[in-house]
């Protein structure tokens, strides 16, 4: 739409124009002009991540003899929001879990194929898992606090670390907690059990916990199914306020959730990665009938 | 509209294709006005004049009552993908739809003011108006079937309503040159034409929004044969 038809009269003016009603070609603003070529407002979402912090390559996951993923194929970016989702049962969670080998601690799970993360196969044998967990922190779905003090929960990976000067540990303790928004409430009952907090305050203690290791990757599976609205605003703002810092991948049943907090989108069915793609082009323009059935809740 | 499958919720498909009908239903209003505006002018028929302006009224009212119901199923369904551009879509193209009902009733009053309607004009104004009727008609086909071949059709058709608005433009200054005293008649008839030539324009831009419901493309502001390519890329 050209501007002169913007403001157009709401009725003819008949009254006669001025110098223009002698000229001999029409009134200036009557025809609109030629249209110019842009096309790229068009042509935008890329499926293509500008740095991957993870690459996964033809990931295949069994339990047991059962195929849970198939051949699975993604970058996930540095410093950005990747979520995933798809129906129960697709594989979203076992994706991400193997992320950091959960799946070590059960007998005839086991995952073939790559995940580089910064160019290096963290499902080799040689990585250790313990180091591995270190550098990817996880939440579940159900906050899960240790039965210990508020300080000990986030002290304890700290602690695991090896021995470190009682300041420090306390230092790091009460910035993993500011950093969770939480030290405003806990900060004069750090010695509380920190079963005691309520369901959103566990959750951002897992947060406090995970974080206070500095992990470079933080997996959150539905970190917020089991929090009311305005517990789960806060999860959502401190994804945001993660945001550049870690790498963020959230699983998520609730779509409007990834369309709020990430950047990047990946929709899997049956264990297969259906598509994957810049949130915006997903929620707007996704390229697979299956992705767009299920965003636009048409899936039986 | 991209999407043969029905939603999980029925009621979500209902409200959707509610809200279609009533876009449509607002476009054969809008026909029937742009047709009942000209045969006043043509005939002189006040009564029919006044009857089209009067009917101005049902269309804004169901403009109102479009925006509402789109308003409510962003409220309670949070559409995507083709969903969402359809609802998009649907704000957009109703204001077309209003515009082009005023421009009708604007073409009704001035039929009222000019009184005699002169021989001189009255083919080219006669031919001016069957096409544009054509061009709306089309869009609304093209908006109901989701068709985006025709879409580009009507597109491509708005350069010879331009080049008719001009044709008949030159031809009423003619008029005005020789029958001077008459000059404020052939004015109400240019600024009448001009109106049917922005009556083509929001038919155009009805086309262009059935191209972004289909395939998601804006190709608002992009010339005719780059919009073509992009729509024969996929």
């Amino acid at each position: 739409m050209t501007s002169n038809l913007v403001t157009k009269p709401k009725h003819t003016d008949p009254t006669p124009p001025e110098a223009d009603a002698v000229s001999e070609t029409p009134p200036r603003d009557a025809v609109r002009p030629p249209r110019k070529p842009h096309l790229e407002a068009s042509r935008r979402g890329g499926r293509k991540v500008e740095k991957a912090k993870v690459s996964v390559r033809g990931l295949n996951f069994f339990y047991g003899e059962k195929q849970a993923l198939m051949d699975n194929t993604l970058d996930i970016a540095e410093g950005k929001v990747t979520a995933f989702i798809g129906p129960s049962g697709c594989g979203k969670s076992t994706h991400i879990r193997t992320y950091n080998r959960m799946y070590d601690l059960y007998k005839g799970q086991r995952a073939e194929g790559e995940i580089l993360m910064d160019g290096v196969n963290i499902l080799s044998p040689e990585i250790s898992s313990l180091e591995l967990r270190h550098r990817i922190g996880m939440i579940f779905q159900k906050p899960t606090p240790f039965p210990m003090s508020v300080f000990d929960n986030v002290a304890y990976g700290l602690r695991l670390r090896g021995n470190m000067p009682k300041s420090e540990l306390e230092g790091r303790v009460e910035q993993a907690l500011k950093d969770a928004a939480l030290w405003d409430q806990v900060q004069d009952d750090l010695h509380k059990p920190g079963t005691d907090l309520s369901g959103g305050q566990q959750q951002r203690l897992c947060i406090a916990r995970a974080i206070a290791v500095e992990p470079e990757v933080i997996l959150m599976d539905e970190p917020c199914s089991a929090l009311d609205p305005i517990a789960t605003g806060k999860i959502e703002e401190l994804i945001e306020e993660f945001r550049g810092r870690y790498t963020v991948v959230i699983v998520t049943h609730n779509m409007q959730q990834a369309a709020r907090v990430s950047d990047y989108t990946a929709f899997f069915y049956i264990g297969k990665l259906v598509e994957f793609g810049d949130t915006d082009t997903i929620f707007t323009n996704p390229r697979k009938q299956q992705t767009e059935d299920y965003i636009t809740g048409r899936f039986g | 509209m991209a999407p043969n499958q029905a939603h999980t919720s029925r009621k979500f498909d209902e409200e959707m294709s509610d809200l279609k009908s009533r876009v449509l239903s607002l476009g054969g209003l809008v026909e029937k006005a742009i047709d009942s505006a000209m045969m006043a002018l043509l005939n002189t028929d006040n009564e029919m004049a006044e009857l089209t302006i009067d009917r101005d009224k049902a269309i804004n009212a169901l403009e109102v009552q479009c925006d509402d119901m789109t308003r409510s199923i962003l409220v309670r369904r949070q559409p995507a993908a083709g969903d969402l551009r359809f609802i998009i879509s649907a704000i957009k193209v109703v204001t077309d739809l209003e515009r082009m009902g005023d421009l009708a009733a604007g073409i009704a009053e001035g039929s009222l003011r000019l009184g005699e309607m002169p021989d001189g004009p009255k083919s080219s104004l006669s031919a001016m108006s069957d096409l544009v009727k054509q061009q709306v008609s089309r869009a609304l086909d093209a908006l109901s079937r989701g068709d985006i071949d025709l879409a580009m059709e009507v597109i491509e058709k708005d350069n010879a309503v331009d080049e008719m608005y001009h044709a008949t433009y030159r031809e009423l200054l003619t008029y005005m040159i020789e029958n001077p005293r008459r000059i404020s008649a052939y004015i109400i008839l240019s600024n009448i034409a001009k109106n049917l030539e922005r009556i083509g324009d929001h038919a155009t831009n009805l086309c262009e929004m059935v191209i972004y419901i289909i395939r998601a493309h804006d190709i608002r502001h992009v010339d005719h044969e780059a919009a073509a390519a992009l729509l024969k890329e996929e």
